[in-house]
């Protein structure tokens, strides 16, 4: 698998902290392109603000770096301007589930075709550690200094109450299965959603006495279980332990958005109204 | 997605709201897409497109905030369509951080505003030209900008094609510039057929230039890049950082300076072309009235009057307002003794107005900002007191 081919290389080594995990999603990300099959020249990475944003720069496809937590509503305008394209979008916690919420449901609502691969680091990483929807309740961020009070989404749950037909989750410490989720997800024709969990041992994990990146992999391999082991846990397991894996897919690419909005178009021809 | 069907309009007269005249401009200037969010008093032009473009294989998409029309319409011209918005103050200032964004990559796409009486939500349903300002600077940041402002029906259907042409041939968002009473007013209009129209398209570069390290923001001679569409092969970068020839972030001082300096001569070279304006001053008059929009209706009027009575006035009537027309309004001043600017504002373009004429003329304004138009009565009660 030649995966050098879908990063612009001469832009490399990024800027991400010694010790992060977005380059792993990076990683899973070109292999489980490279295994899906899709036409590089027809692919755009859309992208927002944050450490996540700088994701798209480093791949050669076309790709978009846009403002903070709006790389959704772009990706919206160029699906719609060309279904033919394939168009994902890498975003974070703080861009794609603060900022960026109300995008995130609504394209999910629409179920157009993208996919969304979000970084969760549960944290700001890029302005020096505040608190993310994403950081859990107690732990420290410079702007939770007595510890978070905030509580988080189920990013997963709410995209998929929202009408997302592919939810699911991965974490960067099972970087195969991250590949297997991101591949599916690339192929599923509809709103698809991938939140991985990813390490942030800089701004999270110095706050909250995990600064050693192996120990912060070791803590996502705690807390997560694979769905199908997930399933068969207490009710008080579940509440603690997020599930990894495929949660939830529907498959009838005829309920897709610009699917829908060309049988619109066809109507209209049809009648001859112009 | 192919395109279904070609718009081609046929020569007719109608009997339209400048709204729609808008939506009947953009699709003959070639628009396929639009993504807005409802707003009084520019709704009619999203119901508008609404109803048109799907009849001619084009988009619309109503997404869930003015922020995501934005956006989307970005998204769109990168994807190769001509893409337009349309909102009124409150939603135009939702857009600007995303406006900015377009200019800074150079996407082509056309911003209509409808204008209402502001701050905040103000008088929705009223006219105002209290965005003159907000149009040019809403945005963090230097930086280029055109804004045309239409003052009849008619004017909304050429001027929206002239926008769309702007967009296209410089790389550059262009907001049209509306008021309540233009969007909402009926008149008729006469559509030109395909065959008059002259219809511009953003330059691309030559597929065969793909994988010859393609620099998408390289410097040319016109200063404006050759634009692939998204999907073409290119594998290019935009980002809203500064950057450098090649598309990608570039911190150093050099490269950000050569950019803007890029991004304001595209503009500044080709004024010629983009300061489009009627000007109707007599030799003898030693007056005239400098206005746009809904305003230019009522100046006129008020000129026209004076004149019977054997004042001596002139009128200059800008449409386009942003790059403001300084070496114009300079000759005006050195013409006249007096420029009179009637605004629906507290006086926002007069500040222009003052700073070309410097102290070569008097420069008085003229203003209401309750939410009613001008009577051409107030503009001559100006007349009679300094002629």
């Amino acid at each position: 698998m030649d995966i050098y081919k879908y990063l612009r290389k001469e832009k490399l080594p990024h800027i991400w902290c010694p010790g992060c995990g977005h380059g792993t999603i990076l990683n899973s990300f070109v292999r489980a392109f490279d295994k899906s099959g899709l036409n590089q020249d027809k692919t755009v990475v859309i992208s927002g603000i944050g450490c996540s944003g700088r994701a798209t720069g480093y791949l050669n496809f076309d790709s978009l770096h846009t403002t903070h937590g709006r790389a959704i509503a772009f990706a919206t305008g160029v699906k719609m301007a060309n279904p033919e394209l394939n168009v994902i979008v890498m975003t974070g916690d703080g861009d794609g589930a603060a900022i960026g919420g109300n995008h995130l449901i609504h394209a999910a609502r629409r179920n157009i075709d993208l996919t969304v691969i979000l970084f969760n680091n549960q944290i700001y990483g890029m302005t020096g550690g505040q608190f993310s929807p994403m950081t859990p309740e107690g732990a420290n961020a410079t702007t939770a200094p007595y510890g978070n009070i905030d509580r988080n989404f189920d990013l997963c749950q709410l995209t998929k109450a929202a009408g997302a037909t592919f939810t699911a989750r991965g974490a960067t410490f099972n970087p195969r299965q991250l590949t297997n989720i991101i591949k599916k997800a690339l192929l599923h024709k509809g709103f698809s959603f991938v939140e991985s969990f990813t390490q942030c041992p800089v701004r999270y994990g110095k706050l909250n006495q995990t600064a050693d990146p192996v120990d912060m992999l070791k803590l996502q391999k705690q807390k997560t279980a694979d769905i199908k082991k997930w399933l068969q846990f207490s009710d008080e397991e579940k509440e603690i332990i997020y599930p990894l894996g495929v949660l939830n897919e529907e498959i009838n690419p005829e309920n897709e958005y610009t699917f829908r909005y060309q049988k619109i178009i066809e109507k209209t021809l049809e009648k001859g109204v112009l | 997605m192919t395109k279904t069907k070609v718009y081609k309009p046929q020569k007719r007269g109608i009997l339209v709201q400048g709204d729609q005249a808008v939506v009947e401009g953009a699709l003959a200037a070639g628009v396929e897409f639009f993504a807005g969010y409802p707003i009084t008093p520019a709704s009619e032009i999203a119901e508008g497109f609404a109803r048109e473009l799907p009849k001619v294989g084009g988009k619309f998409l109503q997404m869930e905030d003015e922020i995501a029309g934005m956006a989307a319409i970005v998204g769109a011209s990168l994807a190769g369509k001509k893409a337009i918005t349309a909102t009124s103050g409150p939603g135009f200032s939702l857009k600007q951080e995303n406006l900015g964004f377009a200019i800074m990559i150079e996407a082509p796409l056309v911003v209509v505003n409808v204008q209402r009486v502001g701050p905040s939500t103000g008088l929705p349903t009223s006219p105002s030209q209290g965005d003159v300002m907000q149009s040019r600077w809403g945005r963090n940041g230097d930086q280029p900008i055109i804004v045309l402002a239409p003052a009849s029906v008619q004017e909304c259907f050429d001027l929206s094609i002239t926008a769309v042409n702007f967009s296209e041939k410089y790389r550059q968002p262009v907001i049209l510039l509306l008021d309540e009473v233009i969007g909402h007013l009926r008149e008729k209009i006469i559509i030109k057929k395909a065959e008059e129209l002259d219809i511009w398209e953003r330059k691309r570069p030559a597929l065969n230039e793909r994988r010859n390290n393609f620099n998408p923001y390289q410097e040319t001679d016109d200063l404006i890049p050759p634009m692939p569409d998204y999907g073409s092969g290119f594998r290019y970068h935009a980002s809203g950082l500064f950057h450098d020839q090649t598309g990608f972030p570039s911190g150093k001082n050099k490269t950000a300076k050569n950019l803007m300096d890029r991004l304001t001569k595209k503009i500044t070279a080709n004024l010629s072309e983009i300061l489009l304006y009627e000007k109707d001053v007599r030799k003898e008059d030693q007056a005239a009235v400098l206005s746009f929009g809904s305003a230019v209706r009522t100046a006129i009027s008020a000129v026209h009057t004076a004149r019977k009575a054997g004042l001596k006035v002139g009128y200059f009537k800008l449409k386009t307002i942003w790059p403001f027309p300084e070496e114009e309004v300079a000759k005006l001043a050195e013409e006249v003794d007096t420029i009179i600017v009637p605004e629906l504002n507290q006086g926002q373009l007069i500040g222009e107005v003052k700073k070309a004429a410097g102290c070569k003329a008097d420069v008085i304004g003229i203003n209401d900002y309750s939410g009613l138009l001008l009577k051409p009565e107030e503009i001559r009660s100006v007349l009679e007191e300094v002629l």
